[in-house]
């Protein structure tokens, strides 16, 4: 498995994300920095971490995703590699229309750095395919601008298509207005594009990794994209027929 | 022949202001009570060089097409004149 984190002027996730890599997939990551043009050959998964990319100026993310090393990461993701953006590496994302929608400042009118509860809502990814359907997360959410916004129709049809992966939710599992930290609308903390190998989300798994440091959440979302990209994974039969293939 | 381009960016109808909104609470805190909503929004001021202000409004339109602007949140109403002395 060959990863590679992306490393823009402001990023600071980059080092927990390399070290989730290491501790979890137990394969270094190759760090690039958005002024190179192309990616290391035989890329599997490029990752955007979070961070605030040239200050969060403009709007988050919309410089990073003009950076010349996006092209290259846009190519990755038109021919099937995996790409995952966390926090303001979502944001990056859909500033580069490589996930729909938009992450609009959160409605508390605060920057959140707190734990959050999101529920596991689909595992045919590449990214969940460790966790059980509906399996209710514990994970940190650190950013101003968390609340996921797409225009009523599309949202419908995102998640009628199931390109919701993660929702915010109670400790019970139900994705209600007090269990939303941030006002996303449809309590979206984290989806994927319509083929299933681009994917972003506000919390951040690569701080989940250590008991030592608050919890292990997210260990299974690193074993599920080392899986994946090792050989097969057990998927969500519910929805197998309709994306198990969706990456070949 | 240079060209200044002021451009008024703000968040499209419907979409959540959270910055308004706050602005919003203050006023009617101060007793603003005819005060019925804010809109934030950013002004961006250019000069660039073009043969005219066909061309001008062309280029600014493109900058705001592929960086200035999501079009999926935002939108903008665009001033050009000249400034040659």
């Amino acid at each position: 498995m060959r990863s590679v984190v992306v490393v823009f002027p402001g990023s600071n996730c980059d080092n927990d994300v390399a070290w989730a890599l290491e501790q979890v997939c137990r394969s270094a990551p190759v760090m690039v920095w958005h002024r190179e043009t192309s990616l290391p050959p035989d890329t599997d998964l490029v990752v955007l971490p979070g961070g605030f990319t040239y200050g969060d100026y403009l709007r988050p993310g919309a410089m990073a995703a003009r950076a010349p090393l996006m092209r290259a990461v846009a190519d990755h993701a038109q021919k099937g590699g995996l790409v995952l953006g966390i926090c303001n590496g979502f944001q990056v994302l859909t500033e580069a229309r490589l996930l729909p929608g938009a992450l609009l400042a959160n409605d508390t009118q605060t920057f959140l750095g707190r734990d959050c509860l999101v529920r596991v809502e689909r595992t045919s990814t590449p990214f969940t395919g460790r966790y059980e359907a509906g399996q209710v997360l514990r994970l940190p959410i650190a950013h101003n601008e968390g609340l996921y916004y797409l225009p009523q129709e599309p949202l419908d049809s995102l998640d009628a298509r199931g390109q919701v992966v993660l929702r915010y939710c109670t400790p019970e599992g139900e994705a209600t207005g007090a269990a939303n930290p941030n006002g996303s609308l449809h309590n979206i903390a984290g989806i994927v594009n319509d083929r299933g190998n681009v994917m972003g989300l506000m919390p951040h798994p690569e701080r989940a990794v250590e008991g030592l440091t608050g919890g292990t959440d997210g260990i299974p979302f690193w074993e599920s994209v080392g899986e994946w990209l090792q050989g097969p994974i057990r998927g969500d039969a519910a929805r197998e027929g309709d994306h198990g293939h969706a990456l070949q | 022949m240079r060209f200044a381009a002021e451009l008024i960016v703000t968040l499209r109808e419907g979409v959540l202001d959270t910055q308004g909104k706050a602005v919003t609470g203050s006023l009617h805190n101060q007793g603003y009570d005819t005060l019925e909503d804010v809109r934030i929004g950013r002004v961006v001021h250019l000069t660039l060089r073009a043969d005219d202000e066909d061309d001008a409004r062309r280029q600014v339109e493109r900058m705001c097409d592929d960086l200035l602007v999501n079009d999926l949140i935002e939108e903008y109403r665009l001033t050009l004149e000249t400034c040659d002395r």
